[in-house]
């Protein structure tokens, strides 16, 4: 059975983690190359890198923590942040990359996503939405046409909304979505399941879901409720929950198809 | 030293990786002269089944009918064990290897079942047949998939996955091998295969 997927993601801001886990017992606890070995090892099913602040510095990502992060892990590592150009990506996958993940340049030039998924194909293309209910949400027929699309790290409204963004970044050859819901990043509160749910059944391609996560419940919620195929985990482990395995183990209990023994 | 054909079809960086991480030196050609002259030989390939035109464009296509003739391992990964059936209805026009019969289709459509197929899913042996490449691996391991189209369940086939019904997952004849999934994103279940592939004699 196709089973649902944990991503480890890592915020990487000059080289650096800055949210992720912050293992005890790993001597350089802020090295991506480690942190994505470790996540690997104890289960993730995926491994993304973002360079969050690599848009807004308007520099390139850093390739060389790229190259030693692929170096360590034996699972698909997606990589995001400051990819403008189809050049930009052919250096990530050049890196080892498996996928790039893309959203303030798809939203200026849309012709970006056919032109990589042209060249790498479709499953190295995922599109990173980040979405902000608007004031006047419930006015709509859905929330996906309810909720704005959102650019450079969620600072700036783009008028686009999610529902006709998502149908245009498929069509144009987008492989995933990864839905980020920017009412719920950093609260702990849950993922946003009705608009996770809306965007999952408007599409045919694989949506991510992230921003929320508190504690493992609210991964049984995403994947039942909100027909999530795969869910970001970052913070989450600074909370009691230990590792990705026993995350993972929490949710094969609840009936949610998991890779395991990974 | 493994031989990694590059007819342009995605990214040959993370099986490079994957065989270096092993202990296996690699090289990518283009070059149907370095083919012919290659003791093991990997087609990966990722995208477009008409990509692998390029392989009868390069002149490619001949020399690994003649090296496989002869006896060298070949595997083939995702679109690389597509082209070793007979075609594929992504791209009618082109022809390939026709190791194994029949055509490359794509999933069905149906509600339940997004396409592509994206995702870690298990393995389940077929009954009754043997398999180099999966010695060690139990039945039910996991290996991460993304495609679209897939192999039918014909004589060869040694392991299957569901997904809106049974594909071919792993084939296998004498010394040639193809694999659906992507071995070198597939954890420990997928280097362990690697390396069986690379300890195969020849």
């Amino acid at each position: 059975m196709l089973t649902k997927r944990i991503i480890a993601c890592l915020d990487v801001t000059n080289g650096r983690v800055v949210k992720g886990v912050q293992f005890v017992d790993l001597v350089d606890a802020g090295d991506p190359a480690a942190l994505a070995r470790r996540h690997a090892e104890s289960g993730a099913d995926e491994v993304v890198l973002l360079d969050i602040t690599a848009t807004s510095d308007a520099r390139p990502i850093l390739i060389d923590v790229v190259r030693r992060t692929a170096r360590e892990i034996f699972v698909p590592f997606a990589v995001g942040g400051g990819v403008r150009s189809l050049a930009d990506a052919a250096a990530l996958f050049d890196a080892g990359a498996d996928k790039i993940t893309i959203n303030s340049a798809a939203v200026k030039d849309p012709s970006l996503i056919t032109q990589i998924a042209e060249r790498f194909g479709s499953q190295a293309v995922v599109l990173a939405i980040d979405a902000k209910r608007k004031i006047d949400a419930d006015q709509y027929d859905s929330i996906a046409r309810g909720s704005e699309v959102y650019v450079a790290g969620g600072r700036r409204a783009t008028g686009r909304n999610v529902h006709d963004w998502a149908r245009e970044v498929e069509d144009r050859g987008a492989g995933e979505i990864m839905l980020t819901s920017m009412d719920r990043d950093g609260t702990r509160a849950g993922f946003d399941c009705p608009l996770t749910s809306a965007v999952a059944q408007l599409v045919n391609i694989p949506v991510i879901a992230s921003g929320g996560a508190g504690n493992g419940q609210h991964f049984v919620d995403v994947f039942k409720e909100g027909h999530a195929d795969a869910a970001l985990a970052a913070s989450i482990f600074h909370f009691g929950i230990h590792d990705v395995r026993e995350l993972k183990a929490q949710l094969q209990r609840e009936g949610i198809p998991m890779r395991l023994p990974c | 030293m493994i031989t990694v054909v590059d007819y342009r079809a995605g990214n040959l960086a993370s099986v490079q990786k994957a065989l270096r991480h092993l202990g296996y030196e690699s090289q990518v050609t283009d070059n149907p002269e370095v083919v012919r002259r290659s003791p093991r030989i990997i087609l990966p390939g990722v995208g477009h089944f008409s990509s692998t035109q390029r392989i009868a464009d390069l002149g490619v296509n001949d020399a690994i009918r003649e090296v496989v003739a002869r006896g060298v391992p070949f595997l083939g990964i995702c679109v690389g064990m597509q082209w070793l059936y007979e075609g594929s209805t992504e791209a009618p026009d082109v022809t390939g290897l026709g190791t194994f019969a029949g055509m490359v289709e794509r999933f069905p459509d149906d509600p339940a079942h997004k396409v592509p197929h994206v995702g870690w899913n298990q393995l389940t042996r077929v009954p009754g047949t043997e398999s180099r490449l999966l010695r060690d691996i139990p039945d039910g391991s996991f290996v991460y998939y993304t495609h679209s189209y897939r192999g039918p369940v014909v004589p060869g086939v040694v392991a299957t996955t569901n997904y809106a019904g049974d594909f071919a997952a792993v084939v296998e004849r004498d010394n040639v091998f193809g694999v659906q999934f992507h071995p070198e994103k597939s954890g420990e279940t997928g280097l362990k295969m690697l390396r069986n592939f690379c300890e195969v004699n020849a």
